[in-house]
């Protein structure tokens, strides 16, 4: 284990409260809540050591942290923004003009999606169907969705996002 | 209007607390279940038809007759709340406003199933309902409806709350206990069914969350009573989500003797299509279910009105019909691309594949590169031959119906919207335009005629 990477006290007992769901030797389930939490403490992507801490807290191999954290699509394998715009471009989202979001949102980052803006605080990040199909078009930032998007709305949620007011969590 | 069993609360205010639920009713259910034998829970469950929820529309009571019930052996009750089918969003509503009919569903199946353990899998983008719910299982722990020895009745019952990380594939119920289980969402070969070797190999039953919410009314009223409601084996009530061209987007709850006219064009529901438009086409289920064009979709191969209902919407076959699904209701007025919808379908699916089996880790992102070359207007007619028979080879040779689910809507576009195809092929300078043209289908409502 790294020396320097450990969770805090609180986020500790917290792993604790999670391991305890399942039976005692059912330890891995925990995984993925525990790769939620360590993903927000360790700077909103999970290092190669952070997911070897994981695995050696729940007593697996570091593989099994590293096959699960690829292949779900909420863990980010490199480096983010602050403020990870997730815009919803499937179906329903389509036909509310999320293309127009989507490109509106490129336009004033000057980013492409899957890239982080100069200053470092904004990640684009195009996504499928996150089950708000009927408020579309629609992101998520944090641990909220901002529904029924229009350009001016996007500003103001940009602007939100710069002045350090918007809630994540 | 339409009986209401699950949404009838909804609009009061504080009905997310337990407090307020309690004294619309709530937990009267379990207390009920409580005097009941299990097995005349489930019964009481077979008796009233209902149907699991979430998309295949398999009976529940028989489903939950399957369980093995090795002594010695824990048995698991999984709520699936993994909802990631594009146009589907019921179980969200139903989570966010009304918790506590789940967590009373689910003390009422656990009793039934003889699970002393419950989880509630929820997709991880749904990222604030977990708080939620988890306050709703405190404050009935704090009733005394969960923990040791429930109501003195020696029943023991612990609900936990499970993130999910994105992964569509994790609705198919095996993917789900693998993901339950820490590992990567792969279907599991079945049989063994989760009934016999589920949850950590022990008997599980995957329930969707619509599905063991409406095991409370089912209690409350019984099987008989619920199984009046609605008509032929389409019995009770069910949560629709509609979405995409309609004036009036959210979730309905509606009896299944409703037409499919009265549902997108009444101000009881979606309202009619926006600005005047015309319906062109709808997916009545979820993203996975066949497309159908306005004619067919307002009126049965038969000429008679088509109904809200599982039999009504697959009335002949999927070649004429389509499914009820999960309720997932998207429209699609007549300025829609079919072409550019299904490719958005694609891409989807492509992206979701958990890659476990060649012909959908390899066909599902060739059949959307096909449809991006065709919307683009680089198509041929080979194209679309190529297109059909690409989706013909992964429909059936999957372990898990994914690749089902991403044939289909490419087989239906083609089925009946062929000239569109077509169009975009015959005009490469359109490129990216919509093709709006609604030719082959008669989008007006019957209603509308006779006025």
């Amino acid at each position: 284990m790294s020396e320097t990477i450990a969770f805090k006290p609180e986020t500790l007992a917290q792993v604790d409260k999670i391991t305890a769901r399942y039976p005692a030797e059912r330890k891995k389930s925990a995984l993925i809540p525990v790769l939620h939490l360590a993903q927000k403490e360790f700077g909103g992507w999970l290092q190669v050591p952070v997911m070897d801490y994981v695995a050696e807290l729940l007593e697996i191999k570091p593989i099994e942290v590293y096959e699960v954290a690829t292949f779900y699509s909420m863990f980010n394998m490199k480096p983010v923004g602050k403020y990870v715009l997730e815009v919803c471009q499937t179906g329903p989202c389509m036909l509310n003009g999320s293309d127009e979001i989507i490109q509106h949102i490129k336009e004033t980052l000057h980013i492409n999606a899957g890239e982080t803006s100069a200053d470092g605080l904004f990640t684009l990040k195009t996504v499928e169907c996150l089950g708000a199909c009927g408020y579309a078009p629609m992101m998520q930032l944090g641990k909220f969705y901002h529904e029924h998007l229009t350009k001016e709305k996007v500003n103001e949620i940009l602007e939100l996002c710069r002045q350090g007011t918007l809630a994540l969590d | 209007m339409s009986k209401k069993l699950l949404l009838k609360d909804a609009h009061i205010e504080g009905i997310r607390t337990y407090e307020v639920y309690r004294k619309q009713g709530g937990y009267e259910g379990v207390e009920k279940a409580f005097k009941m034998a299990p097995d005349a829970i489930t019964e009481e469950v077979k008796t009233s038809g209902l149907r699991g929820r979430g998309g295949a529309g398999f009976p529940t009571g028989m489903k939950w007759s399957f369980l093995a019930k090795p002594e010695g052996v824990p048995r698991y009750l999984v709520v699936n709340a993994d909802e990631s089918e594009p146009g589907t969003f019921k179980d969200r509503y139903l989570m966010e406003h009304i918790p506590h009919l789940l967590i009373e569903g689910m003390i009422i199946s656990s009793f039934a199933l003889g699970a002393h353990t419950a989880y509630i899998y929820i997709r991880g983008e749904f990222a604030w309902i977990p708080d939620i719910l988890e306050q709703a299982i405190e404050e009935a722990r704090a009733a005394g409806f969960l923990g040791k020895n429930i109501l003195g009745t020696g029943f023991d019952l612990e609900i936990y709350v499970h993130r999910g990380a994105g992964a569509y594939i994790c609705g198919e119920e095996t993917a789900l206990l693998e993901s339950l289980e820490g590992k990567r969402g792969n279907p599991r070969l079945k049989p063994p069914f989760p009934a016999v070797k589920g949850l950590w190999e022990s008997p599980t039953v995957v329930n969707n969350v619509e599905t063991i919410a409406a095991v409370v009314p089912i209690i409350n009223i019984t099987g008989a009573e619920y199984a009046k409601i609605g008509v032929g084996r389409s019995t009770g009530t069910k949560l629709i989500s509609a979405c995409g061209n309609i004036n009036k987007p959210g979730v309905y709850e509606i009896d299944m003797t409703i037409t499919v006219e009265e549902f997108i064009y009444s101000d009881e529901y979606c309202g009619g299509i926006p600005n005047g438009k015309r319906l062109k086409a709808c997916i009545p289920g979820g993203s996975s279910v066949p497309i159908v064009p306005a004619n067919l979709l307002l009126k049965t191969i038969n000429g008679e009105p088509r109904l809200m209902n599982y039999e009504s919407l697959s009335d002949g076959g999927f070649a004429t019909g389509t499914m009820m699904g999960s309720g997932g209701f998207i429209v699609l007025d007549e300025d829609q691309s079919v072409v550019k919808h299904t490719m958005t379908l694609a891409h989807f699916y492509a992206h979701e594949s958990c890659g476990q089996c060649t012909p959908c880790r390899e066909g599902t992102p060739w059949l959307y590169k096909i449809l991006k070359k065709i919307h683009s207007g680089a198509g041929t007619l080979a194209d679309i031959d190529l297109l059909w028979d690409v989706q013909r080879k992964i429909e059936g040779n999957t372990i898990c119906p994914l690749g089902d689910a991403a044939a289909w809507p490419v087989a239906a576009a083609i089925r009946h919207f062929r000239d569109e195809f077509e169009w975009y092929i015959d005009n490469p300078e359109s490129q990216t335009r919509n093709y709006g043209l609604a030719n082959y289908a008669d989008p007006i409502p019957v209603a509308a005629k006779a006025e």
